[in-house]
């Protein structure tokens, strides 16, 4: 099982979203350099469109099911990808999601059809590819040990706390591949982005708010409640000693970002913990210059950490 | 006993008299409060019903009132006035006129799924946030939040060309609520941006304000979304009784 998935994770549909076109390019950029440094290669899902977020689903449940399934039927019908990949939570939880409706109600499954026909493509049939998440690509197509093998410049020294975020885990029913025991990822307390950041020599510290919300659904329409809850996962971080937070999702990374300032300017509550992509930190252990993996243009800025703990 | 009955208590009918005897027996004190009775009459029969009909709301019935929403809940946490339980427990008997009391603050579910998680009878509490939201605006309880009107822009955008370029949607967002976009926050953001964003990359993000980046062969895909959308928000209406409307609006 496990050789079988390494063999079909070294080439996989590649699904990068609407967020790493805008504020989650270093993600995007960290995460094909990464993927070509370690030899894994990414087809990009050809005229993808937006998964539909939480806030199409919020409008209307099963057009947020048609546009994740649209990105799925062109990965399967017309790419003959049986992998997509997704860096970002919110568009794998999506897809993750569809995937779910369309192999369990019958509703979700008429309406998918009935869209996609006036829309001129094949209907997406649930089944056909199978969504990961970037954590679940390394960890599987690379894995640890061939991981700390490659290393070139171990993270020995930097404090890091895993932040997860919702999307990843919850629902648990449409991560039907969790909680699988040993080897496969947990909903309740994830480990793959530990694992491998562990395997990349940093030290992970004891952090409780994993998968704690930031309020990125309301970042922007209920400021403060996302500061509030945001402000939590921050001084939880620094509190649990971290130097370093590692993100897995642009929309969970840029809110820290934003509301970190937002903290400092609004209720003048200054926080020193950065914020880091997880690609962004296996890039610089494996000996990638920290401008190939878009860290100056993080807001929270790394780079002095990086330099403090001699890797930049 | 129904869990709720406390909240049920309006603070105007606890009566606690320094010094009170009836007949012969001193009643005086804290630990003597009176609790005037209250009659509610005007119930919704219909409220269950509405709230089901609506994208979210389907599971409603499921409810067995354990109390693991508001227990898991992100936002109960930071304010403990927001309480999905009790809401679904006052929609399950139709007390209409307690759900409105906490109108202005049911649309602030941040979706973290954490009550989905938690619920040992797939209610599915978030579906049922949304949907109670919903239903508070379409019959007119609540103006549109800004959660929604966030929604609207996205989804507007989304059906029109297929992708989101977050800097359309935020100045949209921001252009119809009526807020200044030059929050201070966002500035200070927009200045750590650029002073380190690589040229190319900005001149990229200028590129999308302009030209907006678009899915290719999307044309079809705009027309069927649009027609199904309509179709909902038709059949959501009918749900609640309201009167057909036409309007250039998504919503």
């Amino acid at each position: 099982m496990k050789a079988d998935k390494k063999s079909k994770y070294q080439r996989v549909a590649y699904y990068p979203g609407c967020a790493l076109e805008g504020t989650g390019h270093a993600y995007n950029q960290s995460t094909k350099v990464v993927g070509k440094e370690l030899g894994l290669r990414l087809d990009e899902v050809k005229d993808w469109n937006c998964c539909g977020a939480m806030e199409v689903k919020n409008i209307d449940p099963k057009v947020q099911t048609y546009l994740s399934s649209r990105v799925m039927s062109i990965a399967a019908n017309e790419m003959k990808h049986s992998v997509v990949m997704a860096p970002c939570n919110g568009c794998y939880h999506n897809l993750k999601k569809a995937e779910y409706d369309l192999g369990h109600d019958q509703g979700s499954r008429e309406t998918v059809d009935r869209i996609s026909k006036k829309a001129g493509h094949e209907t997406y049939q649930a089944g056909q590819v199978e969504t990961i998440h970037a954590l679940d690509w390394i960890k599987d197509g690379i894995g640890e040990d061939e991981l700390k093998r490659r290393v070139k410049s171990s993270l020995k020294g930097l404090k890091i706390a895993n932040y997860y975020g919702c999307m990843y885990t919850r629902p648990r029913h449409i991560f039907p591949e969790k909680d699988r025991g040993p080897g496969s990822d947990s909903t309740s307390k994830p480990h793959f982005m530990d694992d491998l950041l562990e395997a990349a020599g940093a030290e992970n510290v004891d952090f409780a708010l994993k998968t704690a919300c930031c309020g990125g659904a309301h970042t922007l329409s209920d400021s403060d409640m996302s500061t509030k809850l945001v402000l939590n996962i921050l001084e939880a971080a620094e509190a649990a000693g971290a130097d370093v937070i590692a993100t897995e999702c642009p929309t969970c990374h840029s809110g820290l970002e934003m509301h970190q300032v937002r903290a400092e300017k609004v209720l003048g509550r200054k926080t020193r913990v950065k914020m880091l992509y997880f690609t962004q930190l296996l890039g610089v252990a494996l000996g990638l210059a920290p401008r190939k993996l878009g860290i100056h243009e993080n807001v929270s800025d790394g780079v002095e950490v990086l330099k403090e703990k001699g890797l930049a | 006993m129904a869990i709720h009955e406390k909240s049920l208590i309006r603070p105007e009918n606890l009566k606690t008299h320094d010094k009170l005897v009836i007949d012969g027996v001193d009643v005086s004190g804290h630990w003597s409060t009176f609790i005037e009775p209250r009659v509610v009459t005007d119930y919704n029969e219909a409220l269950q019903d509405e709230i089901a009909a609506l994208p979210g709301g389907e599971h409603i019935h499921r409810c067995w009132q354990c109390g693991s929403c508001t227990n898991s809940c992100t936002v109960n946490a930071v304010n403990p006035d927001f309480n999905p339980r009790y809401w679904i427990y006052l929609i399950r008997i139709g007390m209409e006129s307690e759900l409105l009391r906490d109108k202005d603050i049911i649309w602030q579910c941040v979706s973290c799924n954490k009550c989905t998680y938690a619920c040992p009878r797939d209610v599915v509490p978030e579906g049922v946030m949304k949907a109670t939201a919903h239903w508070l605006e379409l019959k007119g309880h609540t103006p549109k939040s800004n959660s929604q009107i966030f929604d609207e822009v996205f989804t507007e955008q989304v059906v029109a060309t297929g992708k989101i370029e977050e800097g359309r949607t935020i100045r949209g967002f921001f252009a119809r609520t009526g807020q200044p976009l030059a929050q201070e926050w966002l500035v200070e953001m927009v200045k750590r941006v650029a002073r380190r964003l690589p040229f190319k990359q900005g001149i990229a993000m200028a590129w999308s304000t302009v030209f907006r980046p678009k899915t290719k062969n999307w044309s079809k895909a705009r027309a069927a979304l649009g027609e199904y959308i309509h179709e909902q928000e038709a059949r959501n209406r009918k749900a609640l009784s309201l009167p057909d409307r036409h309007s250039g609006d998504l919503h």
